[in-house]
């Protein structure tokens, strides 16, 4: 019953919302359906893992062979949790901005959550489907609606994108359904295939399913989208982007494709591990000379989703329980890196670099918060990202599913050097050296922004400090996972 | 049986409506009762109450063509309901109008349901010759005329290469026949003479549903006529050929699919690639659902490529979810003062009914879940999977269906997101809205549980 509440909170009222006409009730009713969803997160994860509640299954389309099934385990657990504490933070962090019908925009970045959990629960294949489609979009929408002065192509952009990718995912699930002894789409006729697809049928649906995931997460060289699209769209839909649906891609990786085609994963892991790697150290390069706030979390984002799909086809199971907790740590991070971005455009007007400077007179607050997210997103040790950073390269370095393991990891690890440098470089600029006539008339940050960067702080620190519990969570679905590829005996 | 007989009753109905009254509500009223009617006889026969005529098994009526005939009415009876009012616009004549709908209509019915190359020739006819004429029926606008000599040309060239092929056949066939399920007769090879016959029914077939390479005349047509007419070729028309395109090759070469499979199949690709491309350089929104048209032609060819249950199953949802989208957003393309993109600008500040309902209707035809279109374009490449073949037309396909989403997307774009005076002609009444809302629910539950259609399909489709 959990799992289902998690997907309908948000649907029914996102549904609803699109009838509050007001601006304030608008808001007020977004903050507390998220509430909701967190509270109900919660409860999930205080619960046995066995527990009946945390599955729910019921006929959907018999005739097909697909039920609306849904299940949490550790892996949903962690993402839901992620994806229910990024929501109400996004809404409390830009609770000033202004949007014109803000009755629709909440609407819709509610009715996106809903499709985001679904993703992340779903256990058939047709219904994760659908739920990645309707995760997609209100974020079309909403990106094209209220964002910048080129949002239309640039959202378009990334929705052909995504659209191309999924498409080509349905013929590979369609391709493994129609396989399948029983015709289900349920996940565990899909594992049960593991070893029955010849090689080169599980090369190719390996690509067409793999492409989709690239694309969201983003793998280089399928990128290009992911820049305009952040710089483009408005500061919350952003966050969602950045900090949870990129993440759909590594889920998809390691709940669908991995189990399921483990030969074809493992034939071409050595070709996209290549690609993360370029992409990360490309990236980075990127990023250092952006002059644009928004463009250089976006880079920085790419590089780090590249460390992550590298964990995961290096098939180890420390780098597993790292991909699982740093997507974690990477959303709740960036998520304070872009609600300071947000911060500062709203008082400056601005998001240029080379235009700020000083503002750590100014907003002494702001300063203390921001400097401790940017921290966790290079990963020193004490935060967050330390523990997953650390995961991953471990996972890495010793992985047996590659001959190169060495190479990864050191060229990989130039990337974290990069990221430093970028990350130091943007706040050294911006919040140290003189104040100009235009940040010199800057405030510190109001009570919701403190609270919501205080509330980030809090998690970076306690999960860099006590990472158990997040590492049991994961340790059984990395376990499964790995024997279930062949990797464990 | 019973809907053969009523649509041409109600024709010759319509015909003479005109005589005894002058009020148009009254003609239309009466047309939207025979279309009614015809539903419920329709849906009659299937439970299995008909009126008994010896038609010497040269129609045969099963469930496959009965829904396909229930697709056609229900999907005319929506178009008379949303646009019968624009059709008084188009001249004085609106009895003959109706009449020859319902013409139309009798030769659909004989289309899904034949049983006898003769009776496919016959009802093609039917159809045909009444759509000549509905095309050409402004009678004082260039475009129109143009459009019915055009398509009165290339039609009567299509309809030759159709006998020609009927004749072949009948050469072929060692018993002489016409039946198409002894045409084959389990012979061990194919004759020339027989192979050519095919080939010259599925070239005249693919010009009636406008597959490329001979779909030259559909944007032409389907752009000069009156916009009411261009959706009721588009979509009923269409649809309803399509069944019977694949009844025929199921029954009468379905064994012989070896031979033919790699004509459809380029075809298929042909139609794909032309109808997804060319609509991307489209201006207006009325030739870009011309060609929009082509490329679900191609998509539809999917299930004649691969002629399995899940095939037959499918083409009968395509041919529900592409027949209500198409139809309602052709019923707010009439409304608009402008037909290009540009004339969309800012709909939905005007009318956000009109544009919420476009907006289901285009993701719809850009197969996105939780719309009919999705399970239509998911049947399609099914059927083609699980027949093992030609795997690469199902990605060429879906790649086509990326390239869709940028025209229909931009209408979106267009009433959403840019700014503009988009209007329409004049204020549309309340029940005109109402009934797109149903139309657009109808493609949401079409999308959410498509069993509503597709469980009494099934049960009876396999027993087919």
């Amino acid at each position: 019953m959990v799992a289902v509440l998690l997907v309908l909170i948000p649907l029914v009222t996102g549904l609803a919302g699109f009838f509050f006409k007001s601006e304030g009730l608008a808001k007020g009713w977004a903050l507390l359906s998220s509430l909701a969803t967190l509270v109900v997160v919660l409860i999930g994860l205080g619960m046995a893992r066995d527990s009946a509640a945390l599955h729910f299954d019921c006929a959907w389309l018999p005739e097909l062979g697909s039920r609306f099934s849904v299940a949490l385990d550790g892996l949903s657990l962690i993402l839901t949790l992620l994806t229910a504490i990024v929501f109400p933070l996004i809404f409390i962090s830009t609770w000033r901005d202004k949007y014109s019908k803000p009755w629709n925009f909440y609407a819709l970045m509610l009715l996106s959550q809903a499709g985001l959990l679904g993703v992340f629960v779903a256990t058939d294949a047709l219904l994760f489907y659908f739920f990645w489609e309707l995760a997609l979009i209100p974020v079309y929408f909403l990106a094209s609606q209220w964002g910048g002065e080129r949002r239309i192509q640039a959202t378009f952009k990334f929705f052909v994108y995504t659209f191309v990718g999924s498409l080509l995912m349905l013929i590979g699930i369609i391709w493994i359904y129609s396989h399948t002894p029983d015709h289900s789409f349920s996940i565990k006729s899909f594992y049960a295939m593991h070893n029955k697809i010849s090689g080169k049928d599980q090369t190719w649906i390996f690509w067409l399913m793999f492409l989709a995931f690239a694309i969201k997460m983003p793998i280089w060289p399928l990128h290009t989208w992911q820049p305009d699209a952040y710089e483009q769209a408005p500061t919350a839909v952003t966050m969602v982007l950045s900090a949870v649906m990129v993440k759909m891609g590594v889920f998809g990786l390691i709940r669908w494709l991995a189990p399921v085609v483990p030969v074809g994963f493992w034939a071409w892991g050595d070709t996209v591990s290549t690609c993360c790697i370029i992409g990360m150290i490309y990236a980075s390069l990127v990023a250092i000379k952006q002059d644009d706030l928004k463009r250089l979390v976006a880079y920085s984002s790419i590089a780090h989703m590249g460390l992550m799909a590298l964990a995961v086809f290096a098939t180890d199971a420390n780098g597993m329980q790292g991909v699982m907790i740093q997507m974690f740590n990477h959303g709740i991070n960036i998520l304070g890196m872009w609600i300071v971005v947000d911060l500062i455009e709203r008082q400056f007007g601005t998001r240029k670099i080379s235009e700020l400077g000083g503002l750590a007179s100014k907003a002494p607050g702001l300063a203390i918060l921001l400097m401790i997210v940017a921290l966790a997103n290079i990963a020193l040790p004490l935060t967050n990202g330390f523990v997953g950073e650390f995961l991953l390269f471990s996972g890495v370095f010793s992985s047996a599913a590659t001959h190169y393991n060495v190479v990864f990891t050191c060229v990989a690890l130039l990337s974290v050097i990069l990221a430093a440098v970028y990350t130091l470089n943007m706040i050294g600029k911006v919040f140290f050296g003189n104040t100009n006539a235009l940040t010199s008339r800057g405030v510190d940050i109001k009570f919701n922004e403190k609270v919501v960067l205080a509330a980030i702080v809090v998690i970076i620190v306690f999960v860099g400090v006590y990472p158990k519990p997040v590492l049991e969570l994961t340790k059984e679905t990395a376990d499964f996972l790995l024997t279930s590829m062949n990797y464990k005996p | 049986m019973n809907s053969i007989l009523l649509s041409a009753i109600w024709g010759i109905v319509m015909m003479f409506s005109g005589i005894f009254t002058k009020s148009k509500t009254a003609i239309r009223n009466t047309a939207v009762l025979g279309l009614a009617l015809l539903v419920i006889v329709n849906y009659a026969d299937m439970a299995g109450y008909h009126v008994e005529i010896d038609t010497h098994k040269m129609l045969f009526f099963d469930t496959f063509g009965l829904l396909g005939n229930a697709i056609a009415f229900v999907s005319t009876l929506l178009l008379v309901l949303l646009s019968g009012r624009d059709m008084e616009k188009i001249g004085n004549n609106l009895a003959e109008y109706f009449a020859l709908i319902f013409f139309v209509l009798c030769g659909v019915a004989i289309v899904t349901t034949f049983n006898t190359l003769l009776m496919l020739f016959l009802g093609i006819e039917i159809i045909s010759i009444p759509l000549y004429i509905l095309t050409g029926s402004d009678k004082r606008n260039l475009k129109s005329n143009e459009a019915a000599l055009k398509y009165f040309l290339m039609g009567s060239f299509s309809t030759g290469l159709m006998l020609l092929g009927i004749a072949f056949l009948y050469g072929a066939s060692t018993t002489g026949t016409f039946f198409i399920d002894d045409i084959w007769n389990q012979r061990p090879q194919v004759a020339p003479v027989f192979m050519a016959g095919l080939l010259l029914l599925l070239v005249s077939m693919a010009f009636k549903v406008s597959a490329a390479p001979f779909h030259f005349w559909t944007p032409d047509v389907y752009d000069g006529a009156p916009t009411v007419f261009t959706s009721f070729m588009a979509t009923i028309v269409k649809v309803s050929i399509f069944v019977g395109f694949i009844r025929l090759f199921d029954e009468a070469f379905g064994s012989a699919q070896q031979t033919w499979q790699i004509f459809v199949a380029l075809i298929a690709a042909a139609t794909l690639f032309v109808g997804n491309i060319t609509a991307v350089f489209q201006q207006s929104v009325k030739r870009m659902l011309a060609y929009s048209s082509i490329a679900q032609a191609g998509f539809m060819l999917l299930a004649l490529l691969a002629l399995n249950g899940i095939a037959k199953e499918g083409i009968i949802l395509y041919a529900a979810a592409y027949s209500l989208a198409t139809i309602g957003i052709f019923a707010i393309l009439i409304r608009m003062k402008d037909y290009t993109f540009e004339g969309f600008n800012g709909l939905a500040r005007k009318q956000p009914v009109l544009a919420a309902t476009c907006t289901i209707f285009l993701l719809s035809l850009a197969g996105i879940p939780l719309t009919g279109g999705f399970f239509a374009k998911y049947y399609m490449l099914t059927s083609v999977i699980a027949s093992g073949h030609y795997l690469w037309l199902v990605v060429f396909a879906v790649l086509c269906a990326a390239v869709s989403v940028y025209y229909y997307f931009r209408v979106i774009q267009a009433m959403y997101f840019k700014d503009g005076e988009g209007t329409t002609e004049r204020e549309p009444s309340s029940g005109f809205k109402g009934l797109l809302v149903v139309l657009a629910a109808l493609v949401i539950l079409l999308g959410v549980f498509p069993q509503a259609l597709l469980s009494q399909l099934s049960h009876f489709i396999y027993t087919w």
